[in-house]
């Protein structure tokens, strides 16, 4: 009877589901069209990925690609409304449609990409879970910390990583785990632990929290994969293509060399590429249902993949944070985008 | 020879029974116990206060703009607080139309001043603070959301800070009291219908966590409502805070009418009273005045719940505190944010509780033992 009456209920909750997101479907751009703007969650508050300032205005790597698509749809990558999102009601937020995209540092896994309905559109930052070590301890490779007392910072996996990491390596250590991030910081400087170990981005933002920042420095080595990108929902494939391809522009623009600087000039350039992109030559934009030069409004008012990064989270940043992993595949990176034409 | 008996003139005390070594003759080193758990207290408050002191205040860093001014100093850096003041105290409220907010507070503070005036009579301050109850809200809404009158219109997720902490603290004190009354009116009312109603609502809603129904509020409700019907945040939790409350607010109320002995009632009843006027002139001013305690109790802790709506990405003084530690200039200096986000809601707190004292102490007619 129980097993009933919850199974009888569940279904009601699923149908339910199941219309709204149909009606959903395929409408995205009308609706955002019809508004005049796009609902972006963000995260409520990762230095250099998001970050809310004293006037209300966001800034980030995950904010300047909501900003992307904004320029993209509306020519005016102003035509937005953040909504910052707690990492437990991002999902459902985007699910029940209170934001058209989800930019929150959130990591693409087959869970999320299949089961619970969501559409990853590409790789804005390739994070992994790495180490944070004094200089003087003159470490060069994680495969180096047999026996290290390890500071963690409890995450959803960040331990499990940690563990399996040291197994395979067959090597021993301590861990000792922390619920805040300034609690970590502040243990690794006391020497309570020899190495801090999380994921990289956020390694760059602990080192600033140091007394001596320079006498510190994040390893090389990567012990898991945490690709981070926008999200979308399931059965808006226009959308979907959308987000998709303004993240592809700007990693394309990057290696084509198009900058925000340069992008007027670049229009009466004779490389054929280029000017695709830019929409002098050819029709791209209209396949997207977008004006043509949708790119170069895009590189104009955001800026290439190269930029966005240098500035949030790079060398124009207080985080220094090296490109490694997010560098262009022509520089040794993993960023590839397929070609605009 | 009669010589009369002039007595001695009394000696003044000892030394070490008066003044500052008395005292400390008396409660601190009466006993060799005494002296000890006196070294013991002693040596606690050293370990704990003068480090405590000096990071606050000797070793803080007081002046300066900028990150680089606090990494000379080894203790708290109080000019991240200063950098902040004004986003803990409005959020992300255009600057320009700050005044709004405090122009709101401001009229609050100025038309509710008569009411502590013990001089006016208590016909004025029945029908002041009415009054105030229905326009106050209306007025300070057109302040603060704008879009009237020539103001301009301020989003609500532009709202933060204390003020919006106070504005959900408020909602909630005003609208959750009155109905919190009608709930334990409605719980032990002869009607079976509303009785039934006001036991299921009250248990339904003191039955799940606050997290709970701003959550469902937030992320569930708009899973069930038809696409593009989505209501203000703020709202949502407004209400969700305001229902919870209530509930919590009836029981304590309910508590006050069971201590009112029957022949209040019938007493009452045989004055030719009917039900309302019973209630509104003989039970509840007795109920309430008893409950003065538990009242504000229930507002004190819903002072605090309302930190709560950062799980909904509401930008109260704790997330707003939160935010401004992941500013990318500022890493490192959340112990200074939340000791401050603690010093504010301490202060709200203990002058909520200072306030129900006196109010206790000057309503105390007849049932003080």
């Amino acid at each position: 009877m129980n097993t009933a009456k919850s199974l009888t209920i569940s279904l009601i909750a699923a149908s339910l589901l199941a219309s709204a997101s149909a009606v959903q479907a395929g409408a995205t751009l009308d609706a955002v069209r019809k508004n005049g703007f796009i609902k972006c969650g963000v995260s409520d508050g990762l230095p250099g990925f998001s970050y809310a300032d004293e006037k209300g205005n966001y800034s980030g790597i995950d904010v300047d690609v909501c900003r992307a698509v904004a320029a993209a749809v509306f020519g005016d990558a102003k035509k937005l409304k953040f909504t910052p999102l707690t990492a437990k009601e991002r999902l459902t937020a985007l699910q029940s449609g209170e934001i058209d995209v989800l930019s929150r540092n959130t990591t693409w896994t087959s869970s999320r990409d299949s089961a619970q309905g969501l559409n990853f559109t590409g790789v804005t930052y390739y994070d992994g879970q790495g180490f944070l070590i004094n200089k003087k301890l003159g470490v060069k490779s994680a495969k180096e910390l047999d026996g290290a007392t390890v500071c963690v910072q409890a995450g959803t996996t960040t331990e499990l990583n940690l563990s399996d990491y040291f197994r395979a390596n067959k090597m021993k250590f301590t861990p000792i785990s922390y619920d805040k991030s300034d609690e970590s910081a502040k243990a690794l400087e006391a020497g309570r632990c020899d190495v801090l170990t999380s994921d990289q981005s956020q390694l760059y933002a602990q080192r600033i929290k140091l007394a001596q920042p320079d006498q510190y420095v994040v390893l090389p080595d990567v012990i898991s994969k945490e690709p981070l990108g926008p999200v979308v929902r399931h059965g808006d494939d226009d959308w979907f293509d959308i987000v998709k391809w303004t993240l592809f522009a700007m990693v394309d623009a990057e290696e084509l060399g198009i900058d925000s600087k340069n992008v007027e000039e670049m229009k009466k350039s004779t490389n054929p590429d280029i000017k695709r992109m830019l929409g002098v030559e050819g029709d791209k934009g209209k396949d997207f249902g977008l004006a043509n030069d949708w790119i170069a409004v895009v590189i104009k008012q955001v800026g290439n993949y190269g930029e966005i990064f240098e500035r949030n989270v790079g060398k124009g940043s207080p985080l220094k944070i090296e490109r490694g992993l997010n560098a262009l595949w022509t520089q040794g990176g993993l960023q590839y985008a397929p070609p605009v034409r | 020879m009669a010589e009369s008996h002039i007595p001695h003139p009394d000696l003044p005390p000892p030394a070490n029974v008066i003044g500052v070594f008395g005292w400390l003759h008396r409660n601190l080193l009466s006993s060799p116990l005494n002296i000890a758990l006196t070294v013991l207290a002693l040596y606690l408050l050293s370990i704990t206060i003068l480090p405590l002191l000096n990071w606050a205040v000797f070793d803080a860093a007081w002046s300066g703009e900028t990150r680089a001014d606090c990494q000379a100093h080894s203790g708290a850096c109080w000019i991240f607080i200063q950098a902040h003041f004004d986003q803990f105290m409005y959020g992300f409220y255009p600057e320009a139309q700050r005044w709004r907010v405090n122009t709101a507070v401001l009229l609050l503070v100025l038309s509710a001043a008569p009411l502590f005036v013990r001089a006016i009579p208590n016909a004025y301050k029945v029908r002041l603070g009415l009054g105030l109850l229905v326009i106050y809200p209306i007025i300070a809404y057109m302040l603060f959301k704008g879009g009237l009158f020539g103001l301009s219109g301020v989003d609500t997720r532009r709202w933060g800070g204390l003020f919006l902490t106070l504005v959900i603290a408020g909602v909630g004190m005003t609208a959750a009291l009155p109905l919190g009354v009608l709930l334990a009116l409605g719980r032990r009312s002869q009607m079976p219908a509303i009785q039934t109603l006001c036991v299921t609502f009250i248990e339904f809603w003191r039955g799940v966590p606050l997290i709970t129904v701003l959550f469902m509020s937030s992320v569930m409700l708009p899973l069930f409502l038809p696409e593009g019907m989505n209501f203000d945040k703020l709202l949502r939790a407004l209400i969700g805070v305001t229902l919870f409350q209530a509930a919590y607010m009836a029981e304590v109320v309910r508590g006050g009418l069971q201590a009112i002995p029957k022949g209040q009632f019938e007493a009452a009843a045989a004055l030719g009273l009917g039900y309302w006027k019973i209630m509104a002139l003989i039970v509840l001013p007795q109920a309430l005045k008893l409950v003065i305690p538990g009242i504000v109790n229930t507002f004190i802790a819903l002072f605090k719940d309302t930190s709560l709506v950062l799980i909904i990405g509401l930008f109260d003084l704790m997330n707003i505190v939160h935010n401004a530690t992941t500013n990318p200039e500022w890493l490192g200096f959340s112990t200074e944010g939340y000791v401050f986000a603690a010093a504010v809601y301490w202060l709200f707190c203990f002058s909520m509780s200072r306030y129900s004292q006196s109010l206790e102490k000057r309503l105390h007619t007849g049932h003080k033992r």
